[in-house]
């Protein structure tokens, strides 16, 4: 039954007026009180909503970063693809024709560059690491009067006044530096000397060879030093000389020596090098036979070795000389290869050099082994000039004084009398680009730029010129210190790469088809321009007679005598602010952060050198003490101590300061040229006064583990002997008692297969001497982080890259407790050690979040973002190449002294921004710099080919001056790399797998037995020795 | 009625009926604790403080506040992770494994144990924790978690997942086998606290128990449970240190990469356990006075235990140097010699006269009987074990393939700090646990007083009672 009733909402309803028809539809059909309040519940959550946004947002931290997009994007630029320009390293006289990468105005890096053919793109460990010393956070920032700072303006006119002032009382100006390569500069000298007609120019280097020009004066009429050329030589001689790390154009040598070292089936020869040393230098360590001698006897054994010579060829003997049989031995060698043949000695005395130069003349050196058309101008330094103006300004004799980018205050012997004489002189400046020990006693600084910050030009060798230009905008409100020159001499044109362009036109540009532009375009694309220079005949004219008198009134042997040396890390301690060199190992004691006196084992044997535990040693010689920690070195000669130069800085800045003892004051003046040599030296260890040393590596030999390092001779090597006696693991199985295999073929393990690239590395221990150049290069390229003193001593460098050095023991490898021991004059091997990207990675199995894995390209990957810490995969590693972030290095206050590239804004410039900087907690290690091999693969896919064999250099094999280190792609049988090694894939029909075998005879893998397949293969060292005894 | 076995000692003296059983036990959860426990308790927590301020400052600067090294890079977190996980076993040993065997002299001495294994498996597990770089992602990447990293997953092949599984397996299964143990015990308490009037404690120990009644079907379930978990811990005594061994057994380093690691590592663990409890027990036997629950049987039986896992582990000693020699191997032997010859050999001649001599004293009968003698080699045999784990983990990586990269490890006061931390933690949660949990587990003793124990109510017993008295 239908209901009649009815409901109404209201009256409304009921009586159906137009009030209620019109809101009959809406939700309140009254209007509420909140409509009169003019907001709405819906304004309500908005305003809320609004609110608790604005709120929370204003809570968290929004950095506003200057973000200014380019209107107009200039030419070369594109943000994250780098620009490469062509430079020069200079730094005094040092050279290094380079290469500098860019990223974003920035310079990051720098390479050798090949087009030279005076570095031939090598570069050193002090070149690879100059980049970090532009961003020094202890640069000037201006120029400074006093210690205040000042304008440039009022700094110009100030000096011009005062140096009007003394040019016009007749008053003596002297301009001292380094040896200058720059034919511009010394252009730019000669202006201003035009202007002040009492103005002389001074040139000193540190590492003097003063002795040699001398004795090349007497000996050919042309104070010179000739070029040389390792590369011809089969016989090398060297007596005291460090070719390889300190002594004479070290780059070109190291390359020039690495190749005759090199062994193949091919090339079955290598030069045979002897060494006679007292402290065991690089050159030594490299050396077939390395004889220790005592410093006094360098020049007998010079005379005796001239004697032994001349009396084969012919000529008069002289008197003196000092028996020895290896010395007989490469007498005779050295005749036998006249005209391949290079006798070298380190001495920085004329007498000694002048029968050297008998000794090159009778073996046919001249023209062959030695250029001298082919002149150096790295070693200009005049050590006379330089005693008589230390006299002069002791004797107030000198009214000015400009100090272009030198330090003598530190690095000259007389120095600390320089030091304290300045303050009497009424003029001083310094230009050097930081303040030093020198500009802090000057009264003006006019801080030259960078080298990376300026434009200049080089004459490193005669008639091979190259150009130096800014890879940045001046950082700071320096100025080129030439640019100085000409303004205080009052040249209307004061540009100085107005007046380099204009000196490079004038001098080289001789029309021709081009506009001198081009010309000028090209040579600055280059980075060289380099002219034919002829032949030139010499004939040796040497007083050989009073050269032996000479010698044999000037050395006598006594007491202790000291050795003064300059390392392959700091060098002669200009770049001794620089961390990157600071910690790098010294190629031979693999100590870092720290100057001691290396003592020979016998004449420390109270010292139990435990774990770098030592004593501190006094030190007394030429009237100076110092005290440094002692260092126990095998093959340092007995009875003779060493120190290096490069430490002891004062005022370098936060990094160096405080390190070590300056000993450039203990050298002294003999026959006329600085001797880095002392006899009868108070040496006193102080036993109560222990020290602890910081070293990368505390066990010296290698324990006779032929899995690590395999060596031979050459006479081994060549009749094939080597190659069926060479240690290769093997397994015994159950078969029979004779039956073993190979442990690669009993594996668990799948193979990878890797369908396109199989990145591989090859390691040549023959041609790597040691240097450490790439371990700077690694750092640099890498980002990777330092982290001091301490924490080296914690065992806890960071290095991807390590050089691992090795001497050799007179115990059998059974006898472990005495194969711990070096030899006292040990053979030495060092072996590059870095990730060997295993095939079957023992890291990889044992992470336990998968962030270390393989790549389809045969590369051990490391996921810094996944990594949790736990250190298992470093544990399993047998390479021991993983390194751990025990504390966050960047940003943080602990390391901001040491590891300056992460840890202010100025450091921070240096960093590549193709690598992430790591935070703590995580582990890290060689990728085999994966960033550049993405960035190969990605222009060869730009270019829509296939990647070039070679397109891809790690950055180690860049900075390999010597070319042990070889990488490339193993699954292309064309490529270097496969030629090299001869790779062969293990199974024919799987050309793509993992298993690669190298036919190279000399090659193998570190601990082939663990099965760990590395895509790194080391090629066996081979010694150039007689008979069997290796 | 009352079965008693000529020749079996009894397990209980002091002629104890169900009452005083009840009483003894539980009266320490009623009282108020003792000055001893109080200066106990203080100890503890000052190392605990101490320790934790050093586990702060490693979490705020990083790993480097320890020793370790680029060649050692662990040292004293997993040599203390392996020495606790160690220490454990013996809890799960003498609740599982013998309660298979029905060996009931067990039941005077498993609640204290098991409460050790629980204590010292939260004390080992901080240690994987704490030597992670990144422990505050560390912590939950170890796990097989979905997650939104994209195809991210943990690495099965890695034996420290498996050690992850492992050790949460074996926590859970323990916390969970002793919690059911306790709860008879607690209802006991409870009904003892409203005898006694207190409300408060009787509501907590209601809670506790979960309201147990005691019915005989409830009984009845409770023993299938104690039975299937015995069944499920009894693997986990065999697999935990199996599974820690293998962190080892399965890398490549000379020393580690050995196959007798399984049982080995077992041996020892069990050995150290027995060790452990005997110290704990020798201390909570005098303190709370429980002389006629666990008596010098007890000590007895462990005792032998720990001379056979002894024997088993010194034995396992000499097989690694022979196989060292044996094979040829010249890493594998040069590995053993450094340990015996090399710096650190005063450890390994500690770890051996610790834990291979010393234990041989337990051959006479006078010593294993003797209290002090126990106290001072369970001590010794502990040190032992914990010197074993040191110089297994750090002289096998100091020197290992590369010369070069040979190294020293010395302990900062951070290692030290760390390690007072477990141990502070340990001892506060086991005086924690000796006031407020009953130590020995009153529902089975009761069982046995009848059985086993010294006759009073009953008929006399034909034994020398003067051979086992102290």
């Amino acid at each position: 039954m239908k209901s009649k009733k009815i409901y109404w909402k209201g009256i409304g309803q009921l009586a159906n007026s137009t009030e209620f028809v019109k809101h009959a539809h809406e939700e309140f059909a009254q209007p509420g009180p909140e409509e009169d309040l003019g907001h709405n519940r819906r304004d309500f959550l908005k305003m809320m909503g609004f609110g608790v946004a604005a709120a929370s947002l204003a809570a968290c931290e929004a950095p506003i970063r200057k973000a200014i997009p380019f209107v107009n994007k200039p030419v070369d630029f594109d943000a994250s693809i780098p620009n490469y320009y062509a430079s020069s390293f200079i730094n005094g006289g040092d050279y290094c024709s380079i290469v500098v990468k860019t990223r974003e105005g920035r310079p990051i890096k720098i390479d050798g560059n090949a087009l030279s053919s005076v570095t031939q793109g090598g570069t050193s460990a002090q070149v690879e690491a100059s980049v970090l010393s532009l961003y020094d956070n202890d640069r000037l920032r201006g120029p400074k009067a006093g210690r205040k700072r000042i304008d440039w303006k009022d700094l110009d006119a100030q000096i011009i006044s005062k140096l009007n002032e003394i040019a016009g009382k007749g008053g003596q100006i002297r301009i001292v530096s380094n040896t200058i390569l720059s034919p511009s500069t010394k252009a730019v000298i000669e202006k201003f000397k035009t202007k002040y007609s009492t103005t002389q120019h001074i040139q000193y280097d540190q590492n003097s060879q003063y002795g040699m020009l001398k004795a090349n004066e007497e000996s050919f009429g042309t104070a010179m030093i000739p070029s040389y050329d390792f590369s011809k030589a089969n016989t090398i001689v060297g007596i005291g000389a460090d070719f390889l790390s300190s002594w004479g154009a070290t780059i070109a040598n190291t390359k020039q020596y690495a190749k005759t070292r090199e062994v193949s089936e091919d090339k079955k020869e290598m030069s045979r090098h002897y060494q006679f040393e007292s402290i065991l230098t690089l050159t030594g360590a490299n050396a077939d036979y390395r004889t220790p001698i005592k410093p006094s006897q360098e020049g007998a054994l010079v005379v005796q070795l001239y004697n032994l010579i001349a009396s084969k060829a012919g000529r008069a003997t002289v008197s003196g000389g000092l028996e020895n049989n290896i010395l007989a031995k490469a007498a005779d060698e050295l005749w036998q290869n006249r005209g391949k043949a290079l006798v070298v000695a380190g001495s920085n005395d004329k007498a000694i050099q002048v029968l050297v130069n008998g000794i090159n003349d009778m073996l046919n050196s001249y023209g062959t082994t030695i250029l001298p058309h082919l002149a150096v101008n790295y070693r200009m330094g005049d050590d006379q000039a330089m005693a008589t103006f230390m006299s002069d300004v002791k004797g107030n004799k000198i009214g000015a004084v400009i100090f272009y980018n030198c330090n003598p205050v530190y690095d000259h012997p007389m120095g600390e009398d320089l030091g304290a004489a300045l303050k009497n002189i009424s003029l001083s400046v310094s230009t050097g680009f930081k303040e030093e020990e020198t500009g802090a006693l000057t009264n003006y600084i006019a801080p030259d730029h960078h080298y990376l910050e300026s434009w200049n030009d080089a004459e490193p060798i005669r008639n091979h010129f190259s150009l130096v230009q800014p890879a940045i905008t001046p950082l700071f409100k320096s100025r080129a210190a030439q640019e100085s020159f000409l303004v205080w001499a009052g040249e209307a044109e004061t540009d100085y790469f107005e007046f380099v362009k204009q000196n490079w036109q004038s001098r080289f540009y001789n029309g021709g088809e081009f506009e001198f532009q081009t010309f000028w375009d090209k040579c600055l694309y280059d980075g060289i321009y380099e002219l034919p220079v002829d032949k030139t005949a010499i004939s040796f004219n040497g007083n050989t007679s009073a050269a032996a008198s000479a010698i044999a009134s000037n050395y006598k042997s006594g007491g202790v005598e000291l050795v003064i040396f300059e390392n392959g890390t700091v060098g002669n301690g200009s770049q001794a602010n620089n961390p990157l060199l600071q910690e790098l190992p010294d190629p031979i004691t693999k100590a870092v952060w720290d100057n001691y006196v290396t003592v020979a084992p016998k004449d420390a044997a109270e010292i139990s050198f435990d774990e770098s535990h030592t004593k501190m040693a006094s030190i007394s010689a030429n009237g100076k003490t110092v005290k440094l920690p002692v260092m126990i070195q095998p093959g340092q000669a007995q009875g003779t101590i060493g120190i290096a130069i490069g430490y002891g800085r004062t005022k370098a800045g936060k990094v160096a300061d405080g390190i070590g003892a300056n000993v450039y004051p203990m050298v002294s003046m003999v026959n006329g040229s600085l001797n880095f040599v002392a006899t009868d030296v108070k040496f006193e260890v102080h036993y109560d006064e222990n020290y602890q040393l910081a070293q990368t590596q505390t066990h010296n030999t290698y324990m006779g583990r032929q899995s690590v390092i395999q060596e031979t001779n050459l006479d081994k090597f060549n009749d094939g002997s080597f190659a069926k006696e060479r240690f290769r693991p093997e397994v015994n199985t159950w078969k029979e008692k004779s039956h073993k295999i190979d442990p690669e073929k009993m594996t668990l393990w799948k193979n990878h297969e890797y369908k396109n690239h199989h990145w591989g590395m090859s390691i040549d221990l023959n041609t790597c001497i040691g240097c450490g150049a790439c371990v700077v290069a690694c750092n640099v390229e890498n980002n990777v982080a330092l982290v001091g003193r301490q924490e080296v001593i914690n065992r806890r460098e960071m290095h991807w890259l390590r050089i691992d050095r090795y001497y050799s023991s007179d115990s059998p490898a059974d006898d472990w407790k005495g194969a711990e021991h070096a030899a006292e004059n040990p053979e030495v091997v060092f072996q590059p050690m870095l990730c060997q990207h295993c095939n079957n990675a023992p890291c990889e199995t044992v992470c336990p979040v998968a962030a270390t894995t393989h790549s389809t390209e045969g590369l051990n990957q490391m996921a810094y973002n996944r990594c949790i810490g736990t250190r298992y995969c470093a544990n399993n590693c047998p390479y021991k190449v993983r390194r751990f972030n025990w504390f966050k290095y960047h940003d943080n206050k602990q390391f901001a002294d040491v590891n300056t590239s992460m840890n202010t804004d100025l450091g921070k410039m240096v960093l590549n921004p193709d690598v992430t900087v790591r935070s703590r907690g995580v582990m890290e290690k060689c990728t085999f710099c994966v960033q550049r091999i993405q960035s190969g693969k990605l222009n060869a896919r730009k270019e829509r080919r296939p990647m070039k064999d070679g397109e891809v250099v790690t950055a180690c094999q860049a900075a390999c001056s010597t070319g042990a280190i070889l990488f490339g792609d193993m699954n292309n049988a064309e490529s270097a790399i496969s030629k090299h090694l001869k790779i062969r894939p293990t199974y024919a029909d799987k050309p793509y797998v993992n298993d690669k075998d190298s036919d190279n005879p000399r090659a193998y893998s570190v601990l082939e037995e663990i099965n760990t397949r590395p895509n790194i293969f080391y090629l066996a060292k081979v010694r150039n020795k007689d008979g069997a005894n290796v | 009625m009352q079965v008693s076995s000529a020749i079996r000692d009894p397990l209980i003296t002091g002629g104890k009926t169900m009452k005083d059983v009840s009483h003894d036990i539980g009266r320490h959860v009623e009282n108020k604790p003792t000055r001893l426990w109080y200066i106990a308790m203080a100890i503890s927590l000052t190392v605990l403080a101490f320790g934790f301020y050093c586990v702060c400052v490693l979490l705020w600067e990083g790993i480097g506040m320890w020793g370790l090294n680029k060649t050692v890079g662990w040292a004293w977190d997993i040599t203390n992770f392996v020495w606790w996980v160690g220490i454990g076993h013996a809890g799960t040993l003498i609740s599982a494994i013998l309660l298979l065997f029905r060996q009931r002299w067990r039941m005077s001495i498993n609640r204290a144990a098991e409460a050790m294994t629980i204590f010292a498996v939260i004390c080992a597990a901080t240690f994987p924790l704490m030597h992670m770089g990144r422990l505050w992602l560390g912590f939950y990447w170890a796990l097989p978690l979905p997650n939104t990293f994209g195809s991210l997953w943990v690495n099965f092949n890695s034996p420290l997942l498996w050690d992850v599984f492992a050790i949460s397996t074996y926590f859970i299964v323990s916390l969970v086998f002793w919690y059911i143990g306790l709860i008879p015990d607690f209802a006991t308490i409870r009904d003892r606290a409203v005898v006694q009037g207190a409300n408060t404690r009787a509501a907590i120990y209601n809670a506790l128990s979960f309201g147990w009644q005691g019915g005989a079907k409830t009984w009845m379930r409770y023993e299938s449970v104690a039975l299937i978990l015995a069944g499920l811990s009894t693997p986990l005594v065999l697999s935990v240190h199996t599974i820690v061994s293998m962190d080892f057994a399965t890398s490549v380093i000379p020393g580690w990469h050995t196959t007798i690691f399984p049982p080995y590592f077992v041996a020892g663990a069990i050995f150290s356990g027995f060790a452990m409890v005997l110290t704990l027990l020798l201390v909570t036997r005098k303190v709370f006075k429980l002389e006629d629950y666990i008596t010098i049987y007890h000590i007895e039986m462990m005792n032998i235990i720990i001379i056979v896992t002894g024997s088993i582990v010194g034995i396992a000693y000499i097989t690694e140097l022979f196989i060292s020699w044996y094979s040829g191997v010249e890493y594998e032997g040069y590995a053993f010699y450094n340990r015996v010859q090399g710096p650190y050999a005063w450890a390994y001649w500690s770890m051996m006269t610790c834990n291979v001599i010393s234990p041989q004293l337990f051959w006479i009968k006078k010593i294993r009987t003797s209290i002090v003698a126990t106290f001072v080699l369970s001590i010794v045999v502990n040190i032992g074990m914990w010197f074993e784990r040191f110089v297994i983990i750090v002289t096998s990586l100091h020197r290992d393939y590369l010369p070069s990269s040979w190294t020293m490890f010395h302990p900062t006061m951070y290692d030290i700090g760390e390690y007072l931390f477990t141990f502070g933690f340990f001892f506060t949660a086991f005086l924690l646990f000796a006031k407020f949990f009953p130590v020995v587990n009153i529902a089975e003793i009761k069982s046995i007083i009848k059985a086993t124990s010294e006759g009073k109510q009953g008929t006399s017993r034909e034994v020398d009672k003067t051979t086992h008295h102290s």
